[in-house]
């Protein structure tokens, strides 16, 4: 319990270092953006506590506000992709993968890839629609969520290839 | 009372859920109107210091630029100096109060955003220095923004490439008045919207600030004229405008503190309380 405490937090305040000093700067094309901190909701554990989850996935998004001027736009997204999860968990591992032990830092198989994809996709789209809030932007909305994911789906996979301990 | 309990022990995740999600986004729309302040911002000590930490190594990469920027606009500067003629073009000096009007604090930006829809910067000086909400940002080149919220050694400013921001402008040479907007489209365009069919306008002429407002002095560059279109529905001038400013790479700026906007806004205040 206490390791997971512990690796929790090691998570949470190294994506969100890695995520205010490095790949905010990045600016792609002037306006794409990789938002790789989202992985400490990907990846907390799957049979964590989801309260701890909610609550720590609210202050991620808020702290990401702070950095980003933007009012509550990251909170919201991170909100709903923590409540959201186990909903994707079951689409993507089927009905059982409560009892399985379902290993999201490990080699990419195509389940892991559709949950971090469905994943990524709603909480960017949720943060754009937020963030631009004018639908007459719907088209602009699209673009950026269709290119922040795939940058941020790259990114993502980067780090979970670089984080895993290849222990076997 | 039990049933109460027992539905909220049993539904405590989505009554948390709810909860957050109510207070995020009461925090977005709040962020999304303009007058409002802000409670989550890059001003305080905390998201502010980081920014300055960053900033100091990024600022070595750009000092060559930094350096060019300076010697170009003291040579500017000095052309002005050597060659005035008149002297009606003396910065104005109040009469009455033999003080200058407005005053000048040198300030540096630490964070610059310009991908999203409402951009913002963040300045390392702060109330302490003097600075405070509502006052203009300009660097040698132009134009760069409005103060928004201040704390003690910080202070973030509503870049001009925000969707929110709306500025007086106005045309050089014919003296049109317009509202400088952002269209969210290029970083390096932005829109003088409501000009009137009356005003003459051409490729490439300049665009300046406007008189009305108390926050930016008269005759502040912005840029020139790229295109020229007109609004389908209020049948007045929309004009591209290619900014002076690299809005992307912003080093030292300058606050303008203007005296009277105090006194201007407060006059101002109560004649709408009158009504």
């Amino acid at each position: 319990m206490n390791s997971a405490l512990l690796g929790n937090s090691a998570r949470f305040i190294l994506l969100l270092a890695a995520q205010v000093l490095i790949f905010n700067q990045i600016d792609l094309f002037g306006f794409i953006n990789p938002f790789p901190y989202i992985l400490f909701i990907i990846l907390y554990p799957v049979n964590g506590n989801k309260t701890g989850l909610l609550i720590t996935s609210f202050f991620l998004g808020l702290l990401m506000d702070m950095f980003w001027n933007s009012g509550g736009v990251h909170a919201a997204a991170c909100l709903i992709l923590a409540y959201y999860r186990p909903a994707i968990f079951k689409f993507s591992f089927g009905l059982s993968y409560e009892y399985q032990t379902v290993k999201l830092n490990d080699v990419l198989t195509p389940e892991r890839f559709s949950f971090i994809l469905i994943a990524v996709v709603l909480h960017h789209f949720i943060l754009f629609v937020l963030e631009v809030f004018k639908l007459s932007f719907l088209w602009e909305i699209l673009v950026r969520t269709v290119l922040s994911t795939l940058f941020t789906i790259i990114t993502c996979i980067i780090i979970i290839y670089i984080i895993k301990p290849s222990k076997r | 009372m039990q049933q109460i309990f027992n539905f909220v022990l049993k539904n405590s995740n989505r009554l948390l859920f709810l909860l957050l999600l109510v207070l995020s986004l009461s925090l977005t729309i709040q962020s999304h109107s303009y007058h409002k302040s802000k409670i989550i911002s890059s001003a305080n000590f905390f998201t502010g210091g980081i920014y300055e930490k960053i900033n100091n190594v990024n600022e070595y990469f750009g000092l060559r630029k930094q350096n060019e920027e300076l010697a170009l606009e003291n040579a500017r500067l000095k052309s002005l100096l050597f060659n005035l003629k008149d002297t009606t073009k003396a910065p104005e000096i109040d009469t009455i109060k033999g003080v200058k009007k407005t005053d000048i604090i040198v300030s540096k930006v630490i964070h610059n955003s310009y991908s999203i829809y409402e951009n913002f910067l963040t300045l390392n000086n702060g109330s302490a220095s003097g600075i405070k909400p509502k006052m203009g940002v300009i660097n040698s080149a132009g134009i760069v923004g409005i103060v928004d919220k201040t704390s003690k050694n910080y202070a973030t400013v509503i870049s001009i490439l925000n969707i929110e921001s709306k500025i007086n402008a106005k045309i050089k040479k014919s003296n049109h008045f317009g509202s400088l907007v952002w269209n969210a489209k290029n970083t390096g365009f932005a829109q003088l919207i409501d000009v009137p069919r009356l005003a003459g306008v051409r490729k490439g002429d300049t665009i300046v600030t406007g008189g009305e407002s108390i926050i930016f002095p008269e005759n502040i560059g912005i840029g020139t004229i790229d295109k020229v279109y007109i609004d389908n529905v209020t049948h007045y001038y929309t004009l591209d405008i290619k900014l002076f400013n690299d809005m992307t790479n912003l080093g030292h700026v300058y606050v303008i503190k203007n005296k009277d906007a105090e006194e201007i806004s407060n006059l101002e205040n109560q004649n709408k309380k009158d009504e």
